[in-house]
């Protein structure tokens, strides 16, 4: 009696956290066979928040996304979006709840022009969203507008095999932007830009966290992630070993081991 | 734009009736009968192209839908007409094939579409086999005797029987091609074309890949056994390792490829050209000629133009110097690259 009375005082306490933040994710964990991907993460990302995620290579940082995102499954642990518990909802169901990522390498669409891949979540993930039916006309401004956002807009009609790996880069972040999230998860989404062309996402970034997006950038572009983020969490062997201000966290000898080497 | 979809029918049945009315006008039967089995293929070929072509899943099980068609036709056969001399009107058996074959494709695609590539195409070659045992083991459609149907000389007004059905056929291959258009112009063509692209980009995106998918083999199915239901009043003598045949489930993909997979045209003119070619070689050489050619074809068409006719012709017309170069380049890199 008292063991279930703790157990439903204990998910209230889950759930008020999880109606706080926009995100919340509990005691996530992941194995692959044996080999222990994710143990024991928890994040709270409250709305409007701008976090950077870092950690060395095969740390977890996808793998977290892609158990937040749906892709994968997480053996362990609960996370929350928007009040709402995600365990057992599909990809595309997340997709629809708020939930966008871009992918560390890029996946676009190859047999579709540009201005289709940004239609596929406009078609699919806005359109059926209440009160915000729109018509071919207007999907094709969507489409026109995005890709002019991310500097793409003259490519609208040709196919991504004319893409350079930087503009693949810049049309992931479209698709992902076009399904107008509550959260958007950029995987990488700079690896192999030049300055100014990280300089032109990142205010992109900054823009869509103004208008009400929240944001959480995994990178491994230090100055990129120092000049965006207002709370860095860092990863390291499937495990979060600091989370807060930017500068504390990089100053924490925890991270510079792992960072540095010892 | 594009044309408008009723725009379209209308072309397209007119197109019909001048090829009905110039058929007639030859005044020799035999070329309706030979039609016949061209325009089936239209069917075949752009039904597997709904899955096959739009959605990149490869079924080879095309026999075993198109089969199922043609034996829910034998079953009612057995079991109306033989009894009480009452012959169900072909329209309604075909829309019952239909729903025999949508239904088993929507099964099987549950079943396997968890499944990607050449898994999920043999999962479909094994539903082929397995439906072809059972329908040699059920004698009451025949078993492996196979089944005979008696059909009727003439049928008013418009003479022999074989027009009947040539006609019926038409209108199925009119309404094949429609759906295949409106598809590919919709949402949900867009939706098929993600997943055939990337399965986990799309489900990014906000697509239900399992629905669509679901969709997808459920009109497929369906339209191979509209085509199929027909065919026992064609061919009068049905037979399960004929009906269950290598040639179907190897027209059916052929005939798309050839002619491109990504737009309704492609199976269209991979199926009259492929069909008329093995038709003109049965009369003229042997049937046995036919898997020749296809497979020559074949051979052909991947290694010049993996795209198919459409995609040759495409890549005609959209071409500028800069773009070749770019192109050449691309296909430099990834040599035998099949869409």
């Amino acid at each position: 009696m008292s063991m279930a009375e703790g157990a439903s005082t204990a998910s209230t306490a889950a759930n008020s956290a999880a109606a706080r933040a926009l995100l919340q994710v509990d005691n996530v964990g992941k194995r692959f066979g044996g080999f222990v991907a994710l143990e024991n993460i928890s994040l709270s990302v409250p709305a409007g928040e701008r976090l950077g995620l870092i950690g060395p290579n095969g740390s977890g940082k996808s793998t977290l996304v892609n158990c937040i995102c749906g892709t994968l499954r997480n053996e362990q642990g609960t996370v929350h979006f928007a009040g709402q518990k995600l365990d057992g909802l599909q990809a595309h169901q997340r997709t629809h709840l708020g939930l966008a990522r871009s992918f560390q390498l890029p996946r676009p669409f190859v047999s579709l022009t540009l201005a289709d891949n940004i239609r596929i979540p406009l078609l699919y993930t806005v359109a059926r969203r209440r009160g915000s039916h729109h018509t071919a006309h207007e999907i094709e401004e969507r489409c026109a507008k995005l890709l002019n956002e991310v500097g793409l807009g003259e490519k609208a009609r040709r196919l991504p095999r004319d893409l350079t790996q930087v503009e693949m880069r810049k049309l992931e972040l479209a698709r992902a932007m076009a399904a107008e999230p509550k959260l958007l998860i950029a995987d990488e989404a700079m690896a192999g830009l030049t300055h100014s062309e990280i300089e032109d996402i990142l205010s992109l970034l900054v823009r869509l966290n103004e208008q009400g997006v929240t944001i959480i950038l995994i990178e491994h572009i230090m100055s990129a992630v120092m000049s965006f983020s207002r709370r860095l969490v860092v990863l390291v062997s499937g495990r979060k070993i600091a989370d807060g201000r930017p500068e504390e966290v990089m100053r924490d000898p925890e991270v510079e081991r792992a960072y540095l080497g010892q | 734009m594009t044309v408008r979809t009723p725009v379209f029918l209308l072309v397209w049945l007119v197109i019909s009736a001048a090829v009905f009315a110039g058929s007639l006008a030859l005044g020799n039967d035999y070329i309706f009968f030979a039609g016949y089995v061209v325009l089936q293929y239209v069917v075949l070929g752009t039904a597997w192209n709904i899955l096959g072509g739009y959605c990149g899943y490869v079924n080879f099980g095309s026999a075993a839908f198109f089969a199922l068609g043609a034996y829910s036709s034998v079953a009612i056969y057995k079991l109306i007409t033989e009894n009480d001399f009452y012959r169900m009107p072909i329209p309604v058996l075909m829309l019952i094939g239909g729903l025999v074959s949508g239904v088993v494709g929507f099964g099987m695609g549950y079943l396997t579409l968890r499944l990607r590539g050449a898994f999920f195409a043999i999962a479909t070659l094994a539903l082929a086999v397995v439906l072809q045992t059972l329908v040699v083991n059920w004698d009451f459609v025949g078993g492996s005797r196979g089944a005979y149907i008696i059909r009727p000389e003439q049928i008013e007004p418009i003479g022999n029987y074989i027009r009947y059905l040539f006609l019926l056929m038409m209108v199925l291959a009119v309404a094949g091609i429609t759906i295949a258009r409106l598809i590919e112009h919709s949402r949900l063509g867009y939706g098929f074309a993600s997943i055939r692209d990337d399965e986990l980009a799309a489900e990014a995106a906000g697509v239900p890949t399992l629905r669509l998918k679901l969709i997808a083999t459920t009109i497929s199915g369906a339209l191979m056994g509209m085509a199929g239901a027909p065919f026992p009043y064609y061919i009068g003598y049905l037979q399960p390792s004929s009906t269950f045949g290598l040639d179907y489930a190897v027209n059916s993909i052929a005939m798309p490829l050839i002619g491109g997979t990504t737009s309704w045209v492609g199976p269209l003119i991979g199926a009259l050209l492929l069909g008329s070619l093995q038709q003109i070689a049965t009369v003229t050489i042997s049937s046995a000629v036919n898997l020749l050619i296809v497979g020559c074809l074949l051979v052909i068409f991947v290694i010049i133009a993996p795209n198919g006719i459409v995609g040759l012709v495409h890549t005609y017309l959209q071409r500028k110097p800069e773009d070749f170069v770019g192109r050449r380049r691309v296909e430099a890199e990834m040599p035998g690259r099949v869409p």
